[in-house]
């Protein structure tokens, strides 16, 4: 158990290495454009780019300039954004982290409960109204889109109904950091954690179900029911632990995409500056530093909620530790 | 003596996608205490559905169960699942086919055992790890202390098969239904398993249902046998009865097949030529008769039951045209 968990940090720490190497290469090295100028923004002088390209070395060897760049990202933390007139990139980022992962997190707990709510009870209840029911709801979070949800969740709780006593707790769009207010942190995010949880309890809720409908009909469930166990120890202990697997897989995945920023547009709608907008303006204005930062952290948080499912996966499944 | 389990006129119709399928008719058979009831005939007979259509393990939703069964005098047929829950595993156990999957693959298999012995008695969970040890140590696994806490996957196959054997007797079970409990296994192992099985259910004062396509077993294990065909017990009686005088044809292709115990292993041995019918079939005549080397016209009208003490057979051949067409074996 522990040699997995160490031979996965390894594993990451090199895949790390990889990734940060090769998104350095695409941005730095591509032949034909001038790294240097691209930092320095659209409209700025020669001597601004010269500058440029002797700080960060542009003009030594590439393993130099590797070394460089990640020494200021990662040591000195001065990376700094021409674009944005001098601003230091990594504070920037660090800003940015809480509020995604607040924002992420929160959905999680929601989308994971919500779904093995959704799942047990559909599979439990399969072929009746509530399973149908169930499925209809699901398949309407699937399709609704978040920013219209998020629209939607906005006009009402900040506009139309703000004043009655269902939403006049709802406080203004935007972030309220953990540290500054507990509960105003939790108000802030509540409607954003439905908003993005929505689609993802629709999603597990419906592969949780068709798991466990395929889990019944294994042989070791009818020896659970021939040994006289309750349909809840069953379902739990006996269907549910072996139908998990493929949806810690996709937990790991749409955790990692949604913390390095695929949550973009829910950001958005609710005024959340976190990684997704970071990364959609920096994107916008060409701003290279704040993207290799954003790339860079995005891809760590992918490639850790990876490593922690295959963690979890040797948790579950004994064959796995093999 | 009143049997243990009695079952009458059962009849399993399943509802799939191209209409109701009938997978057993009318079916009758009885187990007495302490005695080792044999149900043999080929694959897709409807040999397990007719035993777990009693304990309620089909697909309720799916299939309607008709007719009647007593367990121990009391109805146990369309019995809530609340109700059976505590026959089963307690009072009749099951040993399914297939040892590869009939455990959960995430669980270790003592705490597998364990739970169905907390499932149905208030004892410790010391006291039935401790209970677990001993039942591992019964069924002949080495190391049971160790056993305990290995996964499924970490046992071969006879030995998983051992762990669900000594799991359906963790109760005491009045009743095992063994599923084909050897056909996974390799031929050494499968000696050893039966005998295993024979012992402790004779030990553990339990009945046992075994269901098999296998003459030979039957010959080894049982006091009586059921042969099923086609969704149908096409002849009962105890051993002797059918080993010396098998009255239905099929029976005796049944008993053609098994390999001579002494001398060389024939290099093929006589199966029977065709195919059962499918399940959906519904001419009334005899299902065999198709493949039958005695069919006369007659077989396409329901045949009649013949009936001599115990010994039955859903068949119109008579005495002397058996006799004529297969002469009896003299017992060796
Ligand atoms: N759930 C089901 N739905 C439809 N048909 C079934 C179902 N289970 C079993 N059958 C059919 O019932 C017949 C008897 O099956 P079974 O009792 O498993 O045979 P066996 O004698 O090999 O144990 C087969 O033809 C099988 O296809
Ligand atoms: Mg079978």
């Amino acid at each position: 158990m522990l040699a997995t968990v160490v031979a996965r940090l390894v594993q990451m720490a090199f895949v790390m290495f990889g990734i940060s190497v090769l998104v350095f290469l695409i941005f730095f090295a591509t032949p034909g454009s001038d790294p240097a100028a691209r930092i320095a923004g659209r409209n700025a002088s020669p001597e601004t780019v010269e500058q440029i390209r002797h700080d960060f070395g542009f003009d030594r060897p590439l393993p130099v300039q590797y070394v460089v760049m990640m020494k200021r990202l990662f040591v000195t933390r001065d990376l700094t954004s021409f674009v944005n007139r001098g601003q230091k990139v990594i504070p920037e980022v660090l800003d940015a982290i809480p509020a995604t992962l607040s924002l992420v997190g929160g959905a999680a707990v929601l989308w994971v409960l919500g779904s093995l709510a959704v799942g047990v009870a559909a599979a439990a209840l399969r072929d009746t109204a509530v399973d149908r029911g169930l499925m209809i709801l699901s398949l309407i979070g699937i399709s609704a889109p978040v920013f219209w949800l998020g629209e939607v969740a906005n006009l009402l709780s900040q506009s139309r109904y703000h004043d009655t006593w269902l939403f006049s707790w709802v406080p203004g769009l935007g972030y309220v950091p953990l540290s500054e207010s507990v509960s105003g942190w939790f108000k802030a995010l509540v409607i954003p954690w439905i908003t993005l949880a929505v689609l993802y309890i629709g999603i597990y809720g419906r592969v949780l179900r068709a798991n466990l409908i395929e889990a019944y009909s294994e042989d070791y469930i009818r020896t659970a029911r021939a040994k006289g166990l309750s349909p809840t120890r069953i379902m739990l202990r006996h269907a549910l632990r072996t139908s998990l697997l493929p949806f810690i897989t996709m937990f790991g995945l749409d955790f990692g995409a949604l913390v390095g920023g695929a949550a973009l547009l829910t950001e958005v709608v609710f005024g959340i500056n976190g990684i997704g907008r970071l990364t959609f303006h920096a994107l916008q204005n060409l701003d290279l530093p704040v993207i290799l930062a954003t790339v860079i952290y995005a891809s760590f948080f992918v490639v850790a909620a990876n490593a922690l499912v295959d963690v979890l996966y040797a948790v579950i499944d004994p064959r796995v530790r093999a | 003596m009143s049997p243990l389990l009695d079952v009458r006129h059962l009849r399993v119709t399943f509802t799939t996608d191209g209409g109701p399928v009938t997978a057993v008719h009318d079916v009758s058979f009885a187990v007495q205490p302490g005695e080792v009831l044999a149900v043999v005939g080929e694959s897709g007979s409807g040999k397990s559905v007719s035993l777990l259509s009693v304990l309620g393990l089909v697909d309720r939703r799916r299939t309607v169960v008709e007719g009647e069964a007593t367990f121990r005098g009391e109805p146990i047929l369309g019995l809530s699942e609340r109700a059976l829950r505590r026959i089963r595993g307690r009072d009749i156990a099951l040993i399914s086919q297939d040892p590869m999957t009939a455990l959960t693959p995430v669980h270790r298999i003592g705490d597998q055992i364990a739970e169905q012995i907390r499932a149905h008695e208030r004892v410790s969970r010391h006291a039935a790890r401790d209970r677990t040890v001993a039942l591992l140590r019964d069924v002949n696994i080495p190391m049971p202390e160790r056993a305990v806490d290995r996964y499924p996957h970490e046992l071969s196959g006879g030995m998983r098969q051992r762990a669900v054997i000594a799991m359906a007797l963790s109760c005491n079970p009045a009743l095992l239904v063994a599923d084909e409990p050897t056909t996974a296994l390799d031929t050494t192992v499968q000696a050893q398993v039966l005998d295993m099985l024979r012992r402790l259910s004779a030990q553990h004062g339990s009945s046992v249902v075994l269901i098999t396509h296998d003459m030979g077993v039957v010959a080894e294990m049982a006091t009586r046998v059921a042969v099923m065909y086609a969704g149908r017990i096409v002849e009962t009686g105890t051993v002797a009865e059918l080993f010396d005088d098998p009255w239905h044809p099929y029976t005796w292709g049944l008993l053609d097949s098994i390999p001579p115990l002494t001398g060389p292993r024939p290099r093929r041995l006589p199966s029977i030529a065709g195919m059962p019918p499918p399940p959906g079939r519904t001419e009334p005549g005899c299902p065999f008769a198709p493949r039958c080397r005695a069919a006369m016209p007659i077989c396409r009208l329901p045949p009649p039951e013949q009936v001599a003490g115990g010994h039955r057979a859903l068949c119109v051949l008579d005495a002397p045209t058996r006799a004529a067409l297969r002469p009896p074996r003299v017992a060796a």
